[in-house]
């Protein structure tokens, strides 16, 4: 396959993903802001999402405080703000329609559809109550094209690289989330946070109903912790995103008859150490230090991927 | 409905009611209300948007992605009408092909005084890199793109050759997928010739001209400018239809006079490629050195003999508008053939005598850049005010030979959609010609419209539409096709 074709494959899944993601986060604050507000501390909600998007630094240049609209707005429409819904859905279909012949129709009219709709978007749509509507509409895009590719793509390299860019941006995303609330995760903290902010959690990664599941107990902060990092069960986990990243370099190697580089030893030392991992250990190394590390090492993994196959 | 008078052939309705190959389209016509046409035509919208299928207008503002407007009533060839249409089309195509081969070999048409030696040799269009190399297959213009326009029912005239890289062939096949999806059981009245099969036979032309090199399967790319390209969306469309890359002058590299594309697995040697780029854009080293979306060292390659490239750099020689009035003369001389498609009268303006007629005609002729395409820069005389065939008239006489002019031929039309109700508009038509071992036509074309009345401009750059062209088997209706292929339902 073209490298540029690749690149542009594992971009377009990329900025989809990050967008999803980002509608996630959103519908989580407001919820969380809603119920927070007799706590008094929901502006720390909006903070805490800025944060985990990573563009905090690009919204502190343009905008005075973290307010309700100032961080939807960024979010959401902000031009400046390339891991925005709008600037993401924008890259996507950039990139598709780069790379026309490697999507299938389904992919290129949910991507197409999509920004379609989004380009003509009012500033009311996400406005008070109707934004719950438009991220749930998000979100939906996004399930549509990953359904897409899922449901039509030829399990070729393209299909390879499409996966690549959905489960590192997904890996990237399920690290954040739980970093920027690793303080109410650590076991002193039990008791001392409002229960709905564990749900948060959960919520933003479709999974406080699969935590029941799994545990059938109340809500725990480890144990929480343990789901979004260590679970295979989980499909927005870090072993379960890792997981397919390091398979599918492994069966894109195997296609090219063996040719392996550093981001194939590296995503396989990344999905060892989450499938043999234990949350005790990481609690006792530090979550945050965990985290952190884990989303340096992400970062690293997407730029050895492209070294051997995009630019070498 | 409104009915100028007009002597234009009308392809619907004759002197003596509607056409054979029409009936059924009139009486569905007839059938269908307004509203239901209008929602058809906006439905038609939504799918070409959703599909994509845009050209790209950059720097003009407004929407960069814009539709080519689509007319829901198809434009109707009758099977025998075609066949002499096709042998005509391929007889011509030969002759460019042999032409070309001529001009950059031999130049036996030259020395034997048919064309006038500085006409080609003196034209921008001849490739002196060209000279005395034989392209892979001895072929030039693998693609070909005649405009025809029709005057009468058997009259049809060649308006010009478009012998570099054609478009339009994507809409000719997705017009029918739209007319298919939007109007099944009106298809299904109709014995339509198929147009599906393009992109197989363009694959296969493709491949019958790959440098023997390359063994049994050759690897075929499409290079294109990129997406900011008009036909961007058509260079896309086709790779796909063949399963081969499309690919940017950047994806490719020259080494020891072979190219190799850049993949995932490492460097690949490409053996054919279709460019969707213009001759000067080609190769820096050889052509325009400011050339971003070029392969440098990609000449060299071709004339080492290392890659096909269709069409060859240089067939633009064949559809030069200076050229044009030779094509005749080039069937007789190659092929010792009378011409089956007629030429339009044509007047260079170079000519002291066809100067002296044309300035004196303005207001009976069209006046075109010799170099021109796109519609621009002409002058359609009975149309055109005193002061614009004034500013022509200086035009001429400071460049005649930048000019050629034509009469205005009165162009058929066919009934279109428009705000008044349903109107006669004028049309043309794009076959597309492909040789590669033999000449090979998918029967239908490019059928574009006037939408505005009276016009005679159909590019779309000027406001113009499409229509699906429809080759029908015979000229009445298809029996209606009942009982067959039931679909399965469960129990």
């Amino acid at each position: 396959m073209l490298s540029r074709t690749a690149d542009s494959l594992f971009w377009l899944a990329r900025y989809t993903e990050r967008a999803g993601n980002v509608a996630r986060g959103l519908a989580v604050a407001s919820r969380m802001a809603a119920v927070s507000a007799r706590l008094g501390d929901e502006v720390e909600e909006w903070r805490a999402l800025l944060t985990a998007s990573g563009g905090e630094a690009g919204f502190r240049r343009k905008y005075e405080a973290p307010t309700a609209e100032a961080v939807i707005h960024w979010l959401v429409f902000d031009p400046d703000n390339p891991s925005g819904i709008i600037p993401c859905f924008e890259a996507a279909r950039r990139n598709a329609r780069a790379v026309r012949t490697a999507l299938t129709v389904d992919m290129w009219e949910a991507l197409n559809d999509g920004w379609n709709h989004l380009r003509k978007l009012q500033p009311e749509a996400a406005e008070g109550d109707n934004l719950p509507d438009l991220l749930g509409w998000v979100r939906e895009r996004v399930t549509l094209f990953n359904g897409a590719a899922h449901e039509t793509m030829l399990r070729d390299e393209a299909w390879h690289f499409v996966r690549l860019g959905t489960m590192l941006e997904r890996a990237d995303n399920s690290a954040r989330l739980l970093d920027v609330r690793h303080k109410l995760l650590t076991p002193e903290a039990e008791g001392a946070v409002d229960y709905v902010q564990w749900q948060a959690v959960l919520r933003a990664v479709s999974a406080l109903r699969s935590y029941q599941w799994i545990y059938r107990d109340r809500l725990q902060p480890q144990r929480i912790a343990e789901l979004l990092i260590l679970r295979p069960e989980l499909p927005r986990s870090l072993l379960s995103c890792l997981a397919e990243v390091s398979d599918t370099l492994e069966a894109i190697a195997v296609g090219q008859g063996g040719r392996r580089g550093e981001c194939h030893r590296l995503a396989g030392g990344m999905h060892a150490q989450l499938r043999y991992g234990r949350i005790e250990a990481i609690f006792a190394q530090g979550l945050h230090e965990f985290l952190t590390g884990m989303i340096a090492r992400a970062a690293e993994l997407g730029g050895e991927i492209e070294e051997f196959y995009i630019r070498g | 409905m409104s009915q100028p008078r007009t002597s234009a052939y009308d392809e619907m309705r004759g002197e003596d009611g509607v056409r054979a190959a029409y009936a059924e389209i009139e009486r569905w016509l007839r059938a269908t209300p307004r509203e239901h046409l209008d929602r058809k035509k906006q439905e038609a919208e939504l799918l070409f948007r959703r599909i994509g299928i845009t050209f790209a207008v950059y720097g003009e503002g407004g929407d960069p992605e814009r539709l080519i407007p689509f007319d829901i009533i198809p434009r109707i060839i009758a099977r025998s009408e075609w066949e002499k249409l096709s042998a005509g089309l391929r007889q011509r195509v030969r002759a460019l092909n042999a032409f070309l081969a001529d001009v950059y070999g031999r130049q036996e048409i030259l020395r034997a005084g048919r064309i006038p030696k500085p006409l080609v040799l003196e034209n921008e269009g001849y490739r002196q890199e060209m000279v005395g190399m034989v392209p892979p297959g001895g072929v030039y213009t693998h693609v070909a793109g005649i405009d025809m326009v029709r005057t009468a029912p058997a009259e049809f005239y060649v308006l010009e050759d478009n012998c570099r890289t054609p478009s339009g062939v994507s809409y000719m096949l997705e017009n029918r997928e739209a007319m298919l999806r939007l109007f099944p059981r009106l298809c299904a009245r109709h014995r339509i010739c198929p147009v599906g099969r393009y992109p197989e036979e363009l694959l296969e032309t493709l491949k019958a001209v790959a440098p023997a090199s390359a063994g049994a399967s050759p690897t075929v790319v499409i290079l294109t400018p990129g997406p900011y390209n008009s036909a961007y969306y058509e260079h896309c469309f086709l790779a796909d239809e063949m399963g081969v890359e499309v690919v940017e002058g950047a994806d490719l590299f020259v080494q020891d006079k072979v190219v190799f594309m850049r993949t995932t697995a490492g460097p690949k040697r490409v053996d054919v490629i279709y460019r969707r780029i213009d001759d000067e854009f080609l190769d820096p080293e050889v052509f325009r050195p400011d050339s971003l979306v070029g392969v440098p060292g990609l000449m060299a390659a071709y004339r080492a003999g290392n890659v096909a490239l269709a069409n060859a750099p240089g067939a633009g020689i064949a559809d030069d508008k200076a050229i044009y009035p030779y094509v005749p003369e080039m069937v007789r001389f190659y092929l010792g053939e009378e011409p089956l498609l007629a030429n339009v009268p044509t007047f260079l303006c170079e000519r002291e005598e066809d100067r002296k007629y044309v300035l004196d005609n303005l207001d009976k002729l069209v006046v075109k850049l010799a170099k021109g395409s796109g519609g621009y820069g002409m002058l359609i005389g009975p149309h055109a005010t005193r002061d614009q065939r004034a500013e022509f008239h200086a035009r001429i006489l400071a460049r005649p030979g930048d000019y050629i002019a034509q009469p205005t031929l009165a162009l058929s039309t066919c009934p279109t959609v428009v705000e008044q109700g349903i109107a006669p508009r004028h049309v043309d038509l794009r076959p597309f010609i492909l040789s590669g071992k033999e000449i090979r036509i998918v029967p239908g074309g490019l059928t574009r419209v006037a939408l505005k009345e009276g016009s005679l401009v159909v590019n779309s750059s000027q406001g113009g539409g499409t229509k699906d062209t429809w080759v029908l088997d015979d000229e009445g209706p298809a029996a209606a096709l009942l009982g067959q292929a039931q679909a399965q339902a469960q129990g």
